[in-house]
């Protein structure tokens, strides 16, 4: 994908810069945008290595059962077919505390292995079942307590208030959960 | 209303740290050796997204500097002010769902241009806080136990992040 965009996006920049005599500018943006690259990611180091350091502390303690009881409602509402003692069912409520800690890189394993859990109970092994589907809307659909990237960019540019983000994301994002969800069970009542 | 999203927005941090924190002491777990591992895996995510910021901001950078971004956004600002939405969100709002670090690139290069604490800098906060990199989470899932037929897996997730944009830009307009 960004093999075609982005040799495009030089070359359109380029020709149309000559076109419209911006080349100066082209050329010092050239520079400034990878001061700004190295500039964005000293800053970001410290607050990704605070939050991946904490949230790791978070994934060693009973909080993480404490949140995965909590869950046990909405997880029975989004896969009713699941029983509760099966391993496929814990796997799921792990991915989904990794996804709401924010801890992507456990939150993935976590995700695929339950992915593999399900396709042992699969039919066809080339189609993914309700379950599959429901499982990955929930993944892209990025429920978390605290958007720790975004709040390290804001930082980073020196914002005033690099958190004043945390409750509109969260409105945005569980009404971005709750569309994907409803979706695709309208999929799967139209038999898709 | 405004003071109470304020309020807990300024809370939730402080309070998720002391929370885990304590769960850590209490249940006497090593909490510093902890931390430092979480930490150290923390540079190697910086460290990866790192030389595909650099390629992108250039892309962009050159994109904004020839003022190729100035001609579309001009062109389609007639049919986004017709649904009173901001044009200058619309190139975070296309790259989101391909790639994550391509739309941290995008979503840094709008707040600094226009100001992170501008509402135009706050809107790509949240767009960037609140939606997923859809395609590529799908790819992963589906590839990683060989399926060919996602079914409708992609436009119910994209409905969702077209959902989690549009509640983006309202909420933000609802708080300025």
């Amino acid at each position: 994908m960004l093999n075609i965009v982005w040799p495009g996006f030089i070359i359109i920049s380029v020709i149309f810069a000559i076109l419209s005599g911006n080349l100066a500018e082209l050329n010092n943006s050239i520079f400034e945008s990878t001061s700004t690259a190295v500039n964005l990611s000293i800053t970001l180091l410290g607050t990704m290595c605070l939050w991946s350091g904490i949230m790791k502390i978070a994934s060693r303690t009973s909080a993480m059962q404490k949140i995965t009881n909590i869950l046990a409602p909405i997880m029975k509402l989004l896969f009713p077919k699941l029983k509760k003692d099966s391993e496929i069912y814990q796997e799921i409520s792990m991915n989904m505390v990794a996804n709401i800690l924010g801890l992507g890189n456990a939150a993935t394993p976590l995700g695929i292995k339950a992915m593999k859990s399900m396709q042992e109970n699969n039919s066809d092994k080339k189609v993914l079942t309700n379950e599959m589907v429901t499982l990955i809307v929930l993944n892209t659909a990025s429920i978390q307590i605290i958007p720790t990237t975004v709040i390290a960019i804001r930082n980073s540019l020196g914002s005033e208030n690099p958190t004043a983000i945390i409750v509109p994301v969260w409105i945005a994002t569980i009404c971005a959960a709750v569309a994907g969800i409803v979706a695709t069970k309208i999929f799967i009542k139209l038999g898709r | 209303m405004m003071k109470f999203i304020e309020f807990f927005s300024n809370i939730a941090m402080p309070l998720m740290i002391i929370i885990i924190v304590l769960y850590g002491v209490v249940e006497r777990q090593k909490v510093f050796d902890i931390f430092l591992e979480g930490a150290k895996e923390g540079i190697s995510i910086v460290f990866n997204i790192f030389p595909t910021l650099v390629g992108l901001f250039m892309a962009i950078g050159a994109l904004r500097s020839s003022g190729v971004i100035d001609l579309i956004v001009n062109l389609m600002t007639p049919i986004f002010n017709l649904c009173n939405f901001p044009t200058e969100i619309l190139p975070l709002a296309l790259i989101r769902p391909i790639s994550g670090s391509s739309s941290i690139a995008v979503a840094t290069d709008i707040m600094k241009n226009f100001g992170v604490d501008s509402n135009i800098g706050f809107i790509a906060s949240v767009i960037m806080g609140s939606t997923e990199t859809t395609v590529y989470t799908i790819a992963v899932y589906s590839s990683s136990i060989g399926i060919k037929k996602t079914r409708f897996v992609l436009w119910a997730a994209l409905i969702a992040d077209f959902v989690g944009i549009v509640t983006s830009v309202v909420v933000c307009r609802l708080l300025s």
